[in-house]
């Protein structure tokens, strides 16, 4: 036991002289939430739109009105002939243009019945779709009122409700992704660099030649990047309540023991990797390519799995991530418990245990 | 004369795929001596030392560290010897005291013999105002006999030093064979591989490899006799003359 915390406390040692990475490490968390937070959201606001107005009626000035108020639109410019719409978005002025044919209003009073032309730019299409539902919206807004003015009969509303989260925040989906990416690369590519990095040294061989049992010296590397990582969870978590108003509807031990479950897994592999790799350099490679990247894309965090084809469905059952970012998004935000998620946390469970197994039985006793 | 030998090897052999790395070699080394382990770069000095240390294990021959055998008793050597590599093993990021506590830390020594053994090493090598410095703070030279201290810090019987003095100025090499002569008077056995044929001159035996075999194996002095050369350098470039494979 001794012997294994002298190896822990020299592990301390090394990451708290490394002043630059150790800042890098706890501080990069905090970066990540607030960059996803405040600057990388896929909620659209404030696009500038023009608008045609042919009509030129009470009808019209109030949906313009209407628009204006609308936190996701900007009314930009007015326009004055249909030639100018072309113009204006391949110029980038506009993600959106709204034409009023003439008469309007007096369509709407008379037949019941009016037009209105929402032109998007789609190059951007996730952008257009959502900024015609917007638009769509607004107008049907605007209808619903006069047609309760009007109380005309049979008028049938769908009425959509949002569960979970009703205003549609970005935030409940990268808070669980972040959370994954900042342990994997924590423990991951960390666990990984620190054993090469002895094995370059030469301190390794040392390391053999002394009664250390190999398996203790891999166990006490990963030590400490579990500590740091538990640190991260917790600024993670904190950040997210406090400053992004993210619930934790569900089970706040749960969710810190499926986040302890998958750095242990994320450790591990790190472990796996470093048993493989001769120098830092690799070691870094194989975390980024082999880990970073496909927990990017194929944990769901980013592009949705149920959308991919069937290969890359099977590939992204083997990225740890996608089960953790499945369980932290049942957890955190639907606040359901253990019985939903224990098919997840089995799978974690088992990964680790796997990933352990073999890291340590690679783990070479001899140079050679 | 047989229970005074520490270190026995019989027709010990490593092979990498085609490549004899170490071909049938068979030496002994007595208790307290200081045996040189001399070859040209790549002669499989090292690849020997690794086997005998339990960081390699031979294709075939037998071998014996501390009365223990390579194959099976590999955990049993571990706790006998001491290790100096040629990377001299410190950790640059640590001071001078933490590698020490460090090392007595995984060696399973006691609080109070680390404490001890560490004031008693820092006074030899007046390192005391230096004790909280980092390593990568010191010279090459005081690394190295850092190094040495900490490789004999759990007072093994047997020390292997692969190399210990590659860099080092003649001043600084003169004060670490200085240590290693207080260790061996002690009664540690001394198994050290080098290139310098002046320190060969040190030694009390000196084995000679020439392409993965022992070509030569006796004291300095008789070595000399033998091959009727002035110094160690005369009988070394007599000998690495007929190698074959080229130094890598």
């Amino acid at each position: 036991m001794k012997q294994f915390l002298s190896f822990v406390k020299k592990e301390f040692y090394h990451i708290w002289r490394d002043k630059r990475t150790m800042f890098i490490l706890l501080g990069m968390p905090i970066v990540q939430i607030i960059i996803f937070g405040f600057a990388l959201t896929n909620e659209v606001k404030n696009a500038n739109i023009a608008i045609l107005d042919n009509s030129k009626d009470v009808a019209t000035a109030s949906l313009s009105a209407q628009f204006n108020a609308s936190r996701y639109f900007d009314i930009e410019k007015n326009l004055f002939s249909y030639d100018q719409i072309d113009d204006e978005f391949r110029r980038g002025k506009i993600k959106l243009a709204i034409v009023f044919p003439q008469h309007f209003n007096e369509d709407l009073l008379h037949f019941n019945k009016a037009q209105v032309q929402i032109i998007a730019d789609a190059a951007d299409p996730n952008t257009a779709n959502q900024l015609t539902n917007y638009a769509t919206s607004i107008i049907n807004d605007y209808k619903d009122r006069i047609t309760n003015e009007k109380k005309l009969p049979y008028t049938i509303n769908t009425e959509t409700r949002m569960l979970y989260n009703p205003q549609l925040k970005g935030a409940f989906n990268f808070v669980p992704g972040v959370m994954a990416m900042v342990l994997l690369l924590v423990c991951t590519m960390m666990t990984a660099i620190t054993i090469v990095k002895e094995k370059e040294m030469g301190t390794m061989e040392i390391m053999l030649v002394s009664p250390m049992r190999p398996q203790l010296v891999v166990l006490a590397k990963a030590v400490p990047y579990l500590l740091l990582s538990i640190i991260n969870i917790t600024s993670i978590l904190l950040l997210s309540v406090f400053v992004l108003e993210v619930p934790i509807n569900g089970n706040l031990f749960l969710l810190v023991f499926e986040s302890i479950l998958f750095t242990l897994v994320s450790l591990s592999l790190g472990l796996l990797i470093s048993s493989g790799a001769e120098s830092q350099q690799t070691a870094m490679f194989i975390s980024l390519v082999g880990m970073f990247l496909p927990t990017i894309m194929l944990s769901g965090f980013m592009f949705p799995v149920e959308n991919m084809p069937l290969p890359l469905r099977i590939v992204s059952n083997i990225v740890p991530a996608k089960w953790y970012y499945s369980i932290v998004k049942s957890v955190m935000i639907k606040g359901v418990g253990l019985e939903v998620v224990w098919k997840e946390t089995l799978i974690l469970a088992g990964m680790m245990i796997f990933f352990l197994t073999m890291a340590i039985k690679r783990f070479k006793i001899r140079l050679a | 004369m047989t229970n005074d030998k520490v270190i026995t090897a019989k027709n010990l052999t490593k092979k990498f795929g085609d490549f004899t790395a170490v071909d049938h070699i068979s030496f002994d080394v007595h208790k307290g001596e200081i045996f040189g382990f001399l070859g040209a770069n790549g002669a499989g000095k090292t690849t020997a030392m690794r086997m005998l240390c339990g960081l390699s294990l031979p294709t075939s021959g037998e071998a014996t560290v501390a009365g223990y055998d390579v194959y099976k008793e590999n955990e049993k050597i571990k706790k006998s010897i001491g290790y100096m590599s040629q990377k001299f093993s410190l950790y640059e990021d640590l001071t001078v005291r933490e590698n020490m506590e460090f090392y007595g830390g995984i060696y399973h020594m006691t609080d109070k013999f680390i404490k001890e053994k560490t004031a008693a090493i820092l006074k030899r090598l007046h390192l005391e105002k230096e004790k909280n410095l980092l390593v990568k703070s010191l010279p090459l030279g005081w690394k190295q006999k850092l190094a040495f201290s900490v490789a004999i810090f759990h007072e093994p019987g047997i020390v292997f030093l692969d190399e210990p003095t590659g860099g080092v100025d003649p001043v600084t090499r003169r004060e670490f064979w200085n240590m290693i002569y207080q260790a061996a008077d002690t009664g540690t056995t001394i198994f050290v591989t080098t290139h310098y044929m002046d320190e060969a001159e040190y030694c009390s035996r000196v084995s000679i490899m020439v392409d993965g075999k022992v070509e030569a194996l006796d004291t300095p002095a008789q070595l000399k006799r033998t091959y009727e050369a002035a110094s160690m350098d005369d009988v070394f470039l007599k000998l690495a003359r007929k190698a074959v494979r080229a130094a890598d």
